[in-house]
């Protein structure tokens, strides 16, 4: 009896718990903190200068690994102005003195949570840093994900290790079908608003259940991307068919699919009926604002914007292209489309889903993070309303302090830019 | 450590675009980054702020994005120590690393007063109001931390990390 209790404690493990442990080479348990390998370690232009400051002080030839290191400029890039200029400069003379395999130069890059799980540089089981809180994203490939800050990807660049603390894991079961237009987007905004914008601080958090399974990747991304606006430190998706179609044409190297165990120990467990989530919005002016589309009321808005890490990726901009085909948006609002990557860009281009945008009235952009962190390529002005697929609406995220900024799906950003006013897709089909 | 001075307060969940809004992103350099801190919610505050003082805030302080321009403004301005009820992990970790000491403490933030004075002691783990005259127990930094703080920040316990891998 005391023997089976021993082995149950040993067994039951999380995926986030068992791909640390497998790089520690040695069972972990939550709360403890632990010193291990990573397999890519990110940077953009904005948080790698202040890496590459720390990281030269130290007088090194060489970084850990050079085909392990990613460097993607895409937040003030193509070059926003003459500051943005010389920090995307001093990432690019980084790259090429330290031989830096993965840099990616505008008309090669894309947004990089978009771009690297597209060039296969993130995996099943990995472990993963980036100094981007949106690194989170490549938990949903069945990765331990996890954005940090420019010190530690200095540290990382330099030894290859970083530290941690084994996180708890939180668990969220999504049982049924989901209704329609209600994608990702609206069941991670739906989980924010239930547990609040600290609601998973410092945890793990483990998307499962039916409606999960049938979620393409592109949903599945735009989850695990949102899982740091609920305070999380991964937003973890066991890798199942899908996900193993995605990757095996992508991957360079060996992966490892890990599966929590029935007896894994969690913090907290909460399931969802999906077939009672409509689309939601979250109102200003945080993630975890959120409202059923049903009640949003009448809310007139300026700018709309299709894009980003979380819904830039080309089954987002199809879902818009549907809504969108043959119609116009509002004589008195701007929508701005960003493909997330070059590729989406070009598959866009092939599939006539530019065509429809600009056949719309909107502008579609070259890949960049841009209007997302009120960088440029659509900045709001004061008192400016903007619906958005992005994913975050703080005060003064995308433009003037008293603009507002409301967060949603593609179909609806798509639909309210038809109507001048925030609704829901079916009113305009 | 013992830090003493004048607090100033903030409530829940202040994010990285108040502490620092992401136009600002756009340089590195610490006394520029300054000028811009907490201008996100308190344009005023980077004109009257001392250094030496303390900031004390709620529940998921620097919650948002991975910026470590965050702590670095609040470093730079002259904040001496933050303290709060929780933080964002992000932000706890750079703060850490850059060498801003921070502490989690949710009594002492909820009883404490825009203009109190704080001795915050972290190797001893306490904080006093001195305004109010209550003492408050902290959790007393981890080993590691220790470690890493007594080898003069994240970096400075790299490079002797570094130096061992080469002899290996």
């Amino acid at each position: 009896m005391e023997k089976q209790e021993k082995r149950g404690i040993i067994m039951g493990k999380t995926i986030a718990e068992k791909i640390l442990g497998a790089h520690m080479g040695r069972d972990v348990s939550p709360g403890e903190l632990i010193e291990v390998d990573v397999d890519i370690a990110l940077g953009n232009d904005i948080t790698t200068p202040l890496a590459i400051i720390e990281f030269e002080k130290l007088g090194l030839k060489s970084v850990f690994d050079q085909d392990r290191v990613v460097i993607v400029p895409d937040h003030f890039a193509p070059n926003k102005d003459v500051k943005a200029a010389q920090q995307c400069k001093m990432v690019r003379e980084f790259a090429k003195k330290y031989k830096i395999t993965n840099y990616f130069e505008v008309g090669r890059m894309g947004i990089e949570h978009a771009l690297l799980p597209e060039q296969g540089l993130v995996l099943p089981g990995d472990i993963i840093i980036g100094a981007d809180s949106h690194t989170c994203t490549y938990g949903a490939l069945g990765a331990f994900s996890t954005g940090i800050g420019s010190t530690d990807l200095a540290s990382v660049m330099a030894t290859g290790q970083i530290w941690f603390m084994v996180p708890e894991s939180i668990r969220f079961i999504f049982h049924g079908s989901r209704q329609k237009w209600v994608g990702g987007k609206d069941l991670i905004l739906y989980t924010i608003g239930r547990i609040g914008v600290e609601g998973a601080n410092y945890a793990a958090m483990e998307f499962c259940g039916e409606a999960i399974s049938s979620l393409p990747m592109s949903d599945r991304f735009t989850m695990s991307n949102m899982a740091i606006e609920a305070g999380g430190k991964c937003g973890i998706i066991q890798a199942d068919e899908t996900t193993i179609e995605y990757v095996t044409p992508r991957a360079k190297r060996e992966y490892k699919i890990y599966k929590s165990d029935d007896d894994a120990k969690y913090k907290e467990v909460y399931e969802f009926d999906c077939s009672r989530i409509e689309p939601q919005v979250a109102f200003p002016h945080l993630p975890s604002n959120t409202k059923p589309i049903s009640e949003v009321g009448d809310i007139k808005i300026d700018q709309g914007v299709i894009g980003s890490c979380t819904n830039g990726r080309i089954e987002d901009l199809r879902l818009a292209a549907q809504v969108l085909k043959g119609k116009k948006v509002h004589p008195e609002v701007r929508l701005i489309v960003i493909p997330a990557t070059q590729a989406i860009y070009q598959l866009a281009v092939k599939e006539g889903l530019i065509d429809i945008f600009i056949e719309a009235q909107a502008v579609v952009s070259t890949p960049t993070c841009g209007p997302c962190l009120g960088g440029y390529m659509g900045i709001l002005a004061e008192g400016e309303k903007a619906i958005t697929t992005t994913n975050r609406n703080f005060v003064g995220r995308m433009g003037h302090p008293k603009s507002e900024v409301y967060l949603a799906n593609p179909a609806i950003v798509a639909a309210s830019c038809i109507s001048g006013r925030i609704i829901a897709p079916e009113e305009v089909l | 450590m013992v830090i003493k001075g004048k607090i100033h307060c903030f409530g829940n969940d202040v994010n990285t675009d108040d502490i620092i809004p992401a136009v600002y992103l756009d340089t590195t350099e610490p006394s520029e980054l300054a000028k811009h801190c907490m201008t996100g919610i308190d344009p005023a505050f980077p004109c009257r702020v001392m250094s030496g003082e303390i900031m004390v805030a709620n529940k998921n302080f620097g919650c948002g994005s991975s910026r470590e321009h965050a702590p670095i403004a609040i470093k730079a301005c002259g904040i001496a120590c933050v303290v709060a009820a929780s933080f964002a992990r992000i932000f706890y970790r750079n703060a850490i690393n850059i060498g801003l000491p921070i502490v989690v403490c949710p009594e002492a933030a909820a009883e404490s007063t825009d203009g109190d004075v704080l001795e915050v002691d972290t190797t001893q783990g306490t904080i006093r109001n001195l305004t109010t005259d209550k003492t408050y127990t902290t959790a007393p930094f981890p080993e590691f931390m220790q470690r890493l703080i007594s080898a003069g920040g994240l970096m400075e316990y790299v490079r002797e990390k570094r130096r061992q891998m080469c002899i290996k």
